[in-house]
């Protein structure tokens, strides 16, 4: 390819009127003169449609794209079988090829890819990889009851699951006081908004990670999701030790049915992806693993989505509401909605938004 | 078409691709380089994009302090608060938009891809989906950020002699891994391609150029505005060369290199057996570059093709 030419970088340059057609002494020159204005026309329309927004393209030229797309198409094809001219021919497969990439391209910009996304794309998406879900979220179930017997057994695998941020007052051999401290409500909302923030780019980091890494055949997604439930049921294990169970499910469960949900649906994304590369069926392995990639994208915007509300409802209803009843209750709510989106919404599938 | 008339096809990163249409339309994959000077630009434009934007926040941040006579604990809290929420989101959004919001443009790609003249298009010649483009673009972190990152925070971390035992190594390798990715298969994909069903291709860039058989001695009279001489040239003559040689006069006319055209002026003379001359080469390659091509285009419709000299 040509570098970029300076001169096309400024000013469009005035075309120069083409030749006369009757001076031309070639058939083949003729026959590129006469269609000349049309190729033009449209790498004129291209030019502004690359350059951004339908909406400054005068509404006779976009009626007139596909016809021109055609005319071009069709010069190629006779250009081939009938002139020499390379230069000609190397324009035309150029054009072509743009004009290709416009009539054919992305359908739908991102504002409206996010409309159908909302309105049924992303459930589908979910109920379609309802058997990785099954899977990673009997991994989760496994990870949890694995952190609560290691650390039931001893208690220095407590110090190796949790980190140490985390886990201030929250060590083996607390009171319960100091535990319950833990789970208080804040005095105010300074502070938590921030807090809110930050919870969500690590949150939506991890869950990236979790569905990334099901390129590897899934087996670290599932590990990351072991890891992360096994610190869970160290947790779980710390307050039932102290007969605090119930407090802290209750304070998990304002945000933790909408994270965990969420950290399930991203693994259940690695892994499917994972699982389709591993056993891609009667499919060529590279087919099948976009067509799991594309599906698994899907949720993944669905995680980061229910990302931000996790850390929403983490920073400050579980921050500023007490009581087991009410924590619960917001928890529970959240569940169901989440489970009746996935679930029981399933509204026609518009027919042309597949692509 | 010409697939067969043409130089035969050594080009390793040429594809080609179907349209709707049933034309056949070569497509060039776009080289590593290319792709990789991309990224390196992108990543570069986000990161001082971002930093003149912090820099900024910084600078309103400093009238924040200074009003409360430069005690940082005095400063309205809602105001700093507002402020790292805006940090902590901004940056995210600009991570993920930048590469999102670009490839789904009309162009197919982001600024440092435009301006190495590549663009992304779906594998196969579908249609390019925002589904491909956020599965691309989400394995992207783990094949270069996150293995980086950690790499730089190990390096951090041996620095205060804390031992990181062999994650260093698994980090190096895994970063290895899916750096050298694109070299272990034809297509250059990488990771993030095989999943999102893409690949990167060249941007064709070709401006419609001039009709050579209107100009000079090509054209209708056929004479020499030099001498006013107008050469003929016999079916032996013209019988001497194919497609290939036509294509390469062609090149030397719109280029016109003085020294090249006497060059080739004197090799055809001495090939059809005329005299080389002096002074009036352009006006004979013209003539000899339109009649042959007549010739040849003659041939073409009757489905005689001569692909070179030798056949």
């Amino acid at each position: 390819m040509k570098a970029p030419r300076i001169s096309s970088w400024f000013g469009r340059g005035q075309l120069a009127a083409p030749p006369d057609i009757a001076s031309a002494t070639l058939r083949s020159d003729r026959f590129r003169l006469e269609r000349e204005g049309d190729w033009r026309r449209l790498e004129a329309i291209i030019n502004r449609m690359e350059r951004g927004g339908l909406r400054r393209i005068p509404d006779a030229d976009l009626l007139a794209l596909p016809t021109l797309y055609r005319t071009a198409a069709s010069s190629l094809a006779v250009a081939r079988e009938t002139s020499l001219d390379a230069a000609t021919l190397a324009y035309l497969e150029a054009l072509v090829q743009r004009a290709w990439f416009q009539v054919y391209g992305p359908r739908q910009g991102f504002a409206r890819w996010l409309r159908d996304f909302l309105l049924g794309g992303w459930s589908r998406a979910v109920r379609e990889i309802w058997l990785d879900i099954c899977i990673a979220l009997f991994v989760m179930v496994s990870g949890t009851v694995v952190g609560w017997l290691l650390v039931a057994q001893n208690e220095e695998w407590y110090y190796r699951l949790v980190p140490g941020g985390l886990a201030d007052a929250r060590v083996p051999g607390a009171s319960r006081e100091q535990l319950l401290a833990t789970l208080g409500p804040e005095e105010s909302a300074m502070g938590l908004s921030s807090f809110a923030a930050q919870l969500f780019s690590n949150n939506s980091a991890v869950s990236i990670l979790a569905f990334a890494l099901g390129f590897a055949f899934g087996i670290p997604s599932l590990m990351l999701l072991v890891h992360n439930t096994a610190m869970l049921g160290a947790l779980l294990w710390l307050f039932a030790s102290q007969g605090l169970l119930v407090e802290l499910a209750a304070w998990l469960s304002v945000h933790g049915t909408t994270e965990l949900l969420g950290i399930l649906l991203a693994g259940a994304a690695g892994l499917h992806i994972g699982r389709t590369m591993a056993f891609p069926g009667t499919r060529p392995v590279l087919d099948a693993a976009a067509e799991a990639g594309r599906r698994g994208a899907v949720v993944m915007v669905g995680v980061v989505i229910m990302m931000i509300v996790a850390a929403f409802l983490e920073a400050f209803p579980r921050q500023l509401v007490e009581g087991a009843g009410s924590r619960f209750m917001i928890g529970g709510a959240m569940l169901i909605f989440w489970l009746s989106y996935f679930v029981l919404y399933r509204p026609r599938r518009i027919a042309e938004s597949a692509g | 078409m010409s697939a067969a008339a043409r130089a035969p096809n050594t080009d390793k990163r040429a594809r080609t691709l179907v349209t709707p249409e049933g034309i056949v339309l070569p497509i060039r994959l776009a080289s590593r380089g290319s792709r990789a000077g991309a990224l390196i630009l992108d990543v570069m434009i986000i990161m001082f994009g971002l930093l003149a934007f912090y820099l900024a926040l910084i600078w309103i941040a400093k009238g924040l302090v200074d009003g409360t006579g430069l005690d940082p604990a005095a400063a309205p809290r809602g105001a700093q608060e507002f402020m790292q929420i805006l940090l902590a989101l901004i940056g995210f959004f600009t991570w993920y938009g930048y590469f999102l919001v670009q490839e789904l443009g009309p162009r197919g790609a982001t600024l440092g891809k435009r301006i190495t003249g590549i663009r992304v298009a779906a594998r196969g010649g579908g249609r390019l989906t925002p589904e491909a483009v956020i599965a691309r673009n989400l394995l992207r972190d783990i094949e270069v950020f996150y293995p980086l990152i950690a790499l730089l925070v190990l390096a951090v971390m041996s620095d205060a002699n804390e031992d990181a035992g062999p994650l260093g190594w698994v980090m190096t390798a895994w970063f290895a891994l899916f750096l050298l990715f694109p070299f272990f298969n034809r297509d250059a994909l990488r990771a993030g391609d095989i999943i999102a069903g893409t690949w990167v291709v060249e941007r064709p860039r070709a401006k419609l150029a001039d009709v050579l058989s209107t100009q000079g001695a090509a054209g209708a009279r056929g004479a020499s505005a030099v001498t006013g001489v107008r050469y003929g040239f016999g079916e032996a003559e013209l019988a001497v060369y194919g497609e290939k040689e036509l294509q390469t006069l062609e090149r030397l006319l719109r280029d016109a290199q003085p020294d090249a055209l006497a060059a080739v002026h004197t090799a055809i003379c001495r090939k059809i057996g005329w005299e080389p001359g002096a002074g009036d080469e352009r006006a004979f390659l013209e003539a000899f570059y339109a009649q042959l091509r007549a010739k040849l285009e003659g041939d073409m419709r009757f489905g005689k093709r001569k692909a070179d000299k030798f056949s």
